[in-house]
């Protein structure tokens, strides 16, 4: 095990709950696939896998509604063959198939993260713990990533920096970093049909902490 | 086609005087306004929504050697009068019954990545009934934000004549409707946004998609003139180059490079672009880091 710590920051983030995306409403704090998310678009190879271990909420959590015109549809790939092989147009028309929707997102947020990651079976004789240690800090400490980073949608961008020392959560000692978030979704597991997994959520003096995947608490 | 080779970041200051730059449809049409700050703001599908009219309406010439096309999969029905086929019609109403062999996706993503300006720069989601015709796009807006709090104005208007026969006989021939429109008087929004190369090599977005991009930002106001909108113009565009792919700072700090400040009387409301100061801080750039003004 060969763990990281990084600040994760941004103006605005949706980390839409399983049961309210028609009207996105966001959790109050990241689910750990959203965190891996973001790590993997710091540095990722089919070698090594991200676990979360911990999020420090930072910051109150404060709400904000937007709505927003979007396209109701999905490109149909049939119609896409169709036109590829006879010829034709191929466009979507906003205004006819429009959707309203809300989205309840978190205004200005601010998490410390701790996780590791672990090699798989796909690693290589030549790869080794260290090999993508090394280019995660490096990557990090230089501010390079494969792609912006987001905060659970991607016109929320995560910004993210490196940290040596985690403080303590400014709602360590209130009510709102002590509470029950219930069920959570832990991730999608892509080898078995992308069936979620959950786990029962905990802020404790203002930290989540974060099972293992095998572990029991990992609901599935 | 090439894809690009560097990572960009990029801050878009544009401004609105007398308009309604984007109306939130949970408020009655009312401009975006934060509502714990009273900071205005527009969303990222609506900035994108006018580069796709851009490219729309100023679709570049078509050379061979691209290898791509310049159509816009998104269309907004208001701009458009290009014919468009009744096969075209027939088709996307026809429910997806095929089979689709996992092969045929990637054939039809990397055709309309080719063939559509938007589907290689912002992303798309293809449906195949798994769900894993995705692309996602090398470019990524966040949301404008006003510079100082916004204030609304709700204006009256009359119109002198009315819709229906009910209303004239009703007001007895005096037929006048009264309406409302929203406008700020003035704001100078600030946007951030980012061009990644990694993803851009996976969707063939090249050098010249980037400068159209930028030619569309630069003008993005030029073409959407309109009686809610009042006057709208981008101001400056700051590009941070990266010299590599990945980056070569934390793009939060080249940001922070750049400022915004009041000018003249900070006591008055700001109501022109030269209420403002915006300085860069071009000191001690980070090694592999470019900025370039494209307006």
């Amino acid at each position: 095990m060969y763990g990281v710590r990084l600040k994760i920051f941004g103006d605005y983030a949706c980390f839409t709950r399983q049961a309210l995306k028609g009207e996105r409403m966001s959790g109050s704090i990241p689910t750990p696939s959203a965190v891996r998310g973001i790590l993997e678009a710091i540095a990722w190879k089919p070698a090594i896998a991200w676990q979360v271990d911990a999020v420090h909420v930072m910051k109150p959590v404060r709400f904000t509604n937007i709505r927003r015109n979007e396209l109701g549809g999905k490109i149909p790939v049939r119609s896409i063959h169709d036109v590829m092989k006879k010829g034709g147009s191929l466009a979507t028309f906003i205004e006819s198939d429009r959707q309203q929707r809300a989205s309840l997102v978190l205004a200005d947020v601010e998490y410390y993260v701790e996780a590791h990651f672990v090699l798989t079976d796909r690693a290589g004789p030549g790869d080794s713990p260290g090999k993508y240690l090394d280019i995660f800090t490096r990557r990090l400490r230089k501010g390079q990533v494969y792609h912006r980073p987001y905060l659970g949608c991607r016109e929320f961008p995560a910004f993210v920096a490196p940290a040596e020392h985690i403080p303590a959560s400014p709602l360590a000692d209130s009510p709102e970093g002590n509470r029950d978030l219930g069920w959570m979704l832990y991730d999608l597991d892509y080898r078995n049909g992308y069936a979620p997994m959950f786990f029962r959520a905990k802020l404790e003096k203002g930290v989540m902490r974060v099972p293992a995947p095998d572990s029991p608490e990992v609901r599935r | 086609m090439n894809a690009i080779q560097n990572r960009h970041d990029f801050v878009l200051f544009f401004d609105v005087e007398n308009g309604n730059p984007n109306g939130d449809p949970d408020a009655g049409n009312m401009p975006r306004v934060d509502p714990e700050t009273g900071y205005g703001i527009v969303t990222d599908v609506c900035l994108k929504r006018k580069v796709r009219n851009f490219v729309d309406l100023n679709p570049p010439k078509v050379q061979e050697s691209d290898g791509a096309a310049y159509h816009i999969y998104v269309k907004e029905k208001a701009i458009l009068n290009q014919q468009h086929d009744l096969a075209y019609k027939a088709l996307s109403l026809d429910p997806a019954k095929d089979k689709i062999k996992a092969g045929d996706v990637d054939l039809a993503r990397t055709w309309m990545c080719k063939n559509f300006y938007d589907v290689r720069t912002f992303g798309a989601v293809m449906s195949t009934g798994t769900n894993c015709g995705q692309v996602r796009g090398p470019v990524q807006i966040a949301f404008a934000k006003s510079c100082h709090p916004v204030v609304p104005r709700e204006v009256s208007i009359t119109r002198m004549a009315v819709t229906t026969e009910k209303e004239a006989d009703a007001q007895k021939g005096d037929n006048r409707t009264m309406g409302n429109k929203f406008i700020i008087p003035y704001a100078l929004y600030r946007v951030h946004g980012f061009v990644s190369a990694p993803l851009a090599q996976r969707t063939g977005f090249s050098q010249k998609d980037l400068n159209l991009f930028w030619d569309a930002l630069c003008n993005l106001f030029e073409h959407d003139r309109s009686a809610s909108r009042g006057e709208m113009a981008a101001r400056k565009l700051f590009v941070f180059t990266h010299a590599e792919a990945l980056g070569n700072a934390p793009a939060h700090t080249l940001f922070e490079r750049i400022s915004v400040q009041r000018a003249g009387d900070a006591s008055q409301p700001p109501r022109e672009f030269t209420d403002y100061t915006i300085t860069v801080d071009r000191q001690n750039m980070p090694a592999g880091v470019s900025l370039e003004e494209k307006l």
